[in-house]
């Protein structure tokens, strides 16, 4: 499974997805971002981090970089695509997914581990989770506060597109777990196809119990899963 | 070279003259000038005398401190590179090599908070990416006055917010630090930020101007007004001409262009394409000049008007001295200035060749090819006077701390009231509030985060680990330089021990208040002395650090402030211990000894609004003794558990132990133990006796843990039992005894600090 890790200036998680990959078994390459075409990858990965500073607004900027028209075309033609943090950001900002990012409620940087919902199980992302299964995983963001109109979200959640959820430990939607003010306490949401995934959280930081978590790794291993079934 | 150009620049037509006033301004004395006018043979140029002015003042020439660092121990085996670099750099097994340094940012943080705290970690991210080593993790230490001021928490919450923007978003973990609330920082605030950076060992390079006719490269960001005579001074009338005057004199902070300098700066370096590399720090093109001709023995000489600039009409002196951010200091071997090019502008930056590598041993700078500086790069470098001044006790000290605390030592009110308050102090509460706005898991390396004793980073790829911390209680230091500055070390070598590490150098960042005054030069001496026999006991070389005198308004100086940054490594990550209980049912276990000693504690602070008496006696080789029994117990596999006893005493060691880390998921312990010692219980509960850790393990391997500790020749018992999930904290003294339910252990624990700053307006003015 060949998957490219996008690095745009600014990006600071590339390393992190790149790691990731490889631990489940996936074959990562780094991708410049001026680098114009995406062929012969069969996943593409949008790390976190603050690409171009995030000086104009999370994400703007990079989405005119010369890579994301290959990224979009990926997209649209049914390839996976991954968004983290940033990568998020970005697929918001490039319109492969619906709403905004704004600022934490909080107005302030938050950094620690929160816990997740798997809100569906039947995607190429999360097909090794039980449904309702309950994920501990960092977040570390400033901008993580998920807002759309009233219509994408009647429709986002009409059509179960809200993959992932912030909860209490015990699976319980409260707003002390909402880290930042997200509509319905959104973590991840995926395309209408299903198979591009945006999510603030960072499952690629939560991939040994050494360093606090292993529940990320399921994101990866489903996705590797959905794609060699794709292959046979 | 040809000899003519060794010769007198002329003054510029724009120049002011070079008189006595104009010298006293740049901060040099008479008889310092005349040393100057010895090493050029002749009278100075206005510029001349800006770059001698930045060279010889405190930051960059050491004179009040560098006889007294001479006293420190710098060597050890595993020392790959001592002070005098950018950074230290030590061995640390497998062919890894770890860069590391503290740094403060005091004065542009108390006029800008948020821009002076963001480019303090700038600054300390550059001097370890410099080195070639990947910046892996930074620590911050902080103080400030009382919370109760609207001014303080303002310049808390600034330095906050710019410490952690700026390190969020180059993408470096923050691992831990401390803070600390006292009026003896009420106007001067301390921000010291350390970096450590791990390496292949092979990769090393050095901010040195070798091989002649090597080319000077200026990479990163332009150069500005901004910053100049941050190393110096802020002077009104030397920049009557220019608008200088109405600029901010602190430095504008883009960690997004310092993200793309490390990256360029770590690829040039695996390129092969450049011989050394340094940060335009203090005194910024200047000092890395004139110190990379110096280190190796060569000259340089450059041209200012090559330099990239962010506005036309900048003159010599003041693109020499502008310490505008994020810029470097490259020098690239003859014929690899494209290939230089090549990789800056894959990083979307600019590289300018602005001169070259000399044999003359000249620092040479010209303008439009025609010479306005030209001194010998030696003397500029290594030829600032030194002092040795006179050091006497303040008496009002002395009286402090001879104080009679004996009325103090019996209770005023409930001792489960005064706990609560205590526990509750900003000082001792959860830190939350801070480290919840860093990223502290980037890049996938933290095993320990901010909040316990020590941030313990793995080394992927092997089955090492690396602990860092930082200490000073500033209270002792005060009180008792030479007992405080013990104490300092014997906390950060316990807080390694307990996360499982073996301490293994040092940083410092030496907070003081004006030299020249004779108490303040005593609390140095007396630091520094006490820290080279701590430094010897404990076989931890310092491999560099920072000084930093002036820290006083109004006549008023800080607490003497020794911060040390200690580094340790873990041999295995299975060693890396937390100070959480783990188990129900789990021993407790008190290593050390009790004393009746309240000196400088917290709770006097707390209860009484004093900072008295003589601070807690610290015994070294008893330290060193507790660190390798510790050490010995964790790598047995026999401790659940180690905590450090510091700041509020055992009774709040005991409680954070309970408490873990109180995150959502993490549940909370119960803890009950009985201290029969016969000794006030007051000292017992709150004071900061030191050489002690509070640790646990299963029943069964209690023996084991005990017999260790005899080993060792240190004093352990069995005090209690880690209780049941949301149990009560209960903890007896001789007839009386602090008891409360689990959960309001931990509300006043995690609203100490938070339920100040999140409150109405709380952001200060």
């Amino acid at each position: 499974m060949k998957m490219a890790v996008i690095t745009f200036p600014g990006s600071n998680c590339d390393y992190d997805l790149y790691k990731a990959v490889q631990q489940v078994g996936g074959e990562a390459t780094f991708v410049w971002h001026r680098q114009r075409s995406l062929h012969g990858y069969d996943a593409v990965m949008l790390p976190g981090g603050f690409s171009y500073g995030d000086y104009l607004r999370a994400g703007a900027i990079a989405r005119l970089s010369p890579v994301m028209e290959s990224v979009v075309a990926f997209a649209r033609s049914g390839g996976p695509v991954l968004g983290v943090c940033n990568g998020f950001q970005i697929l918001c900002e490039a319109g492969l997914l619906p709403g905004a990012l704004v600022r934490n409620a909080s107005l302030r940087f938050e950094s620690r581990d929160v816990h997740l919902r798997v809100e569906r199980q039947d995607t190429l992302f999360t097909s090794e989770y039980d449904a309702g299964a309950v994920l501990r995983v960092p977040i570390a963001h400033g901008d993580g506060n998920y807002q759309a109109d009233d219509d994408t979200l009647e429709r986002l959640e009409g059509e179960g597109r809200v993959v992932f959820r912030y909860v209490d430990p015990t699976g319980t939607v409260t707003p002390d777990a909402n880290p930042n003010g997200s509509w319905g306490n959104i973590a991840g949401i995926v395309s209408a196809d299903g198979n591009v995934l945006g999510m603030m959280p960072h499952p690629e930081r939560a991939m040994e119990s050494l360093l606090g978590s292993a529940d990320g790794i399921g994101v990866f291993t489903s996705l590797v899963k959905s794609l060699s079934t794709a292959a046979v | 070279m040809p000899q003519d150009l060794v010769t007198s620049p002329l003054p510029r037509p724009t120049d002011p003259p070079v008189t006595p006033e104009l010298v006293a301004d740049h901060g040099l004395s008479p008889e310092e000038y005349e040393r100057v006018l010895h090493v050029m043979g002749r009278e100075l140029t206005f510029t001349e005398l800006g770059v001698f002015s930045a060279m010889w003042s405190e930051h960059c020439g050491y004179k009040n401190s560098r006889r007294l660092l001479r006293l420190l121990p710098t060597e050890a085996p595993w020392v790959i590179q001592g002070p005098g670099e950018n950074a230290g750099v030590i061995d640390i097994g497998d062919g890894y090599a770890l860069a590391f340094k503290i740094e403060s940012h005091n004065h542009p943080s108390a006029v800008e908070p948020y821009q002076g705290a963001a480019t303090g970690v700038g600054g300390i991210l550059r001097d370890i990416f410099t080195m070639g080593a990947r910046p892996i993790a930074v620590l911050d230490s902080l103080r400030f006055g009382d919370l109760d001021s609207p001014r303080v928490r303002y310049l808390f919450s600034g330095v906050v917010a710019g410490v952690g923007d700026y390190g969020n978003c180059v993408g470096i973990p923050n691992i831990g630090g401390e803070v600390a609330f006292d009026r003896g920082y009420e106007g001067n605030p301390l921000v010291n930020a350390l970096c450590i950076g791990l390496m292949k060992t092979e990769d090393l390079i050095t901010a040195s101007a070798s091989g002649v006719g090597n080319t000077l490269m200026a990479v990163g960001a332009r150069t500005g007004r901004d910053g100049i005579h941050g190393a110096t001074f802020a002077s009104e009338e030397l920049s009557r001409d220019s608008d200088e005057a109405s600029r901010p004199q602190v430095q504008v902070g883009d960690p997004f262009t310092e993200k793309l300098l490390l990256e360029a700066s770590l690829e040039l370096i695996a390129s092969g394409a450049i011989t050394g590399i340094q940060d335009m720090g203090a005194a910024g093109i200047t000092s890395s000049a004139s110190e990379m001709a110096g280190r190796a023995g060569n000259g340089v000489e450059l041209d200012v008007a090559l330099v990239p600039v962010r506005e036309p009409g900048m003159t010599p002196y003041e693109i020499l001295l502008s310490e505008s951010q994020e810029r470097m200091l490259v020098v690239a071997e003859k014929g690899q200035e494209d290939e230089v090019r090549r990789i800056l502008e894959k990083w979307e930056l600019e590289a300018a060749v602005i001169g070259r590598v000399t044999d003359d041993g000249r620092f040479r700078v010209l303008e439009g090819g025609v010479v306005v500086a030209d001194i010998p790069a030696l003397p500029l470098t290594q030829g600032c006077p030194t002092y040795e001044r006179e050091g006497v006790e303040s008496e009002e000290v002395k009286a402090l701390r001879s104080a009679d605390l004996s009325a103090h030592a019996t209770p005023s009110g409930d001792l489960t009231e005064l706990f609560l308050r205590v526990l509750g102090s900003p000082n001792v509460a959860n830190k939350r509030w801070i480290y919840h706005q860093y990223d502290t898991t980037v890049r996938t390396g933290t095993a320990v985060r901010p909040g316990g004793d020590a941030g313990v980073v793995r080394i992927r790829g092997t089955r090492r680990g690396v602990a860092a911390t930082t200490d000073c209680n500033g209270r002792f230091t005060y009180l008792d330089p030479r007992r405080g500055t013990l104490a300092a070390m014997a906390e950060a070598a316990r807080n390694l021990a307990c996360a499982g590490a073996l301490p293994t150098a040092i940083t410092n960042c030496l907070n003081f208040g004006n030299p020249l005054k004779p108490h303040i030069y005593y609390q140095f001496r007396e630091a520094v002395r006490a820290m080279a026999d701590a430094c010897q006991a404990f076989e931890t070389p310092v491999t560099g650090g920072n000084v930093s005198f002036y820290n006083e308004t109004d006549g008023k100086a800080v607490y003497p402030t020794p911060v040390i940054g200690m580094v340790g490594v873990v041999e295995d990550v299975d060693h890396i211990t937390r100070a959480a209980f783990r188990n129900p049912g789990d021993a407790v276990v008190l290593l050390g000894r009790n004393s009746a000693e309240l000196g400088g504690s917290e709770y006097l602070y707390v209860t009484a609004g004093l900072v008295a008496g003589e601070p807690p006696e610290v015994d070294l080789m008893a330290e060193r003794r507790l660190q390798q029994a510790v050490l010995a117990m964790i790598q047995a596999g026999a401790l659940h558990s180690a905590h450090d006893c510091s700041d509020g005493g055992l009774a709040v060691t005991l409680a954070e132990s309970a408490l873990g880390s109180a995150d959502p998921g993490d549940a909370s312990l119960g803890v009950e133990v009985t201290l029969d010692d016969d000794l006030p219980p007051v000292a017992v509960l709150f004071g900061e006796a030191q050489g002690r850790v509070v640790v646990s393990c299963a029943p069964e391997r209690l023996d084991e843990v005990l017999r260790l500790a005899a080993d060792h020749d240190v004093p352990a018992r069995s005090i209690g039992a880690v209780g049941a999930p949301g149990g009560a904290l209960r903890i007896r003294v001789r007839g009386a005894a602090v008891e409360l339910p689990g959960e309001r252990v931990r509300d006043t624990w995690l609203q100490g600090l938070s339920g100040i700053m999140d409150a109405p307006h709380a952001a200060g003015a």
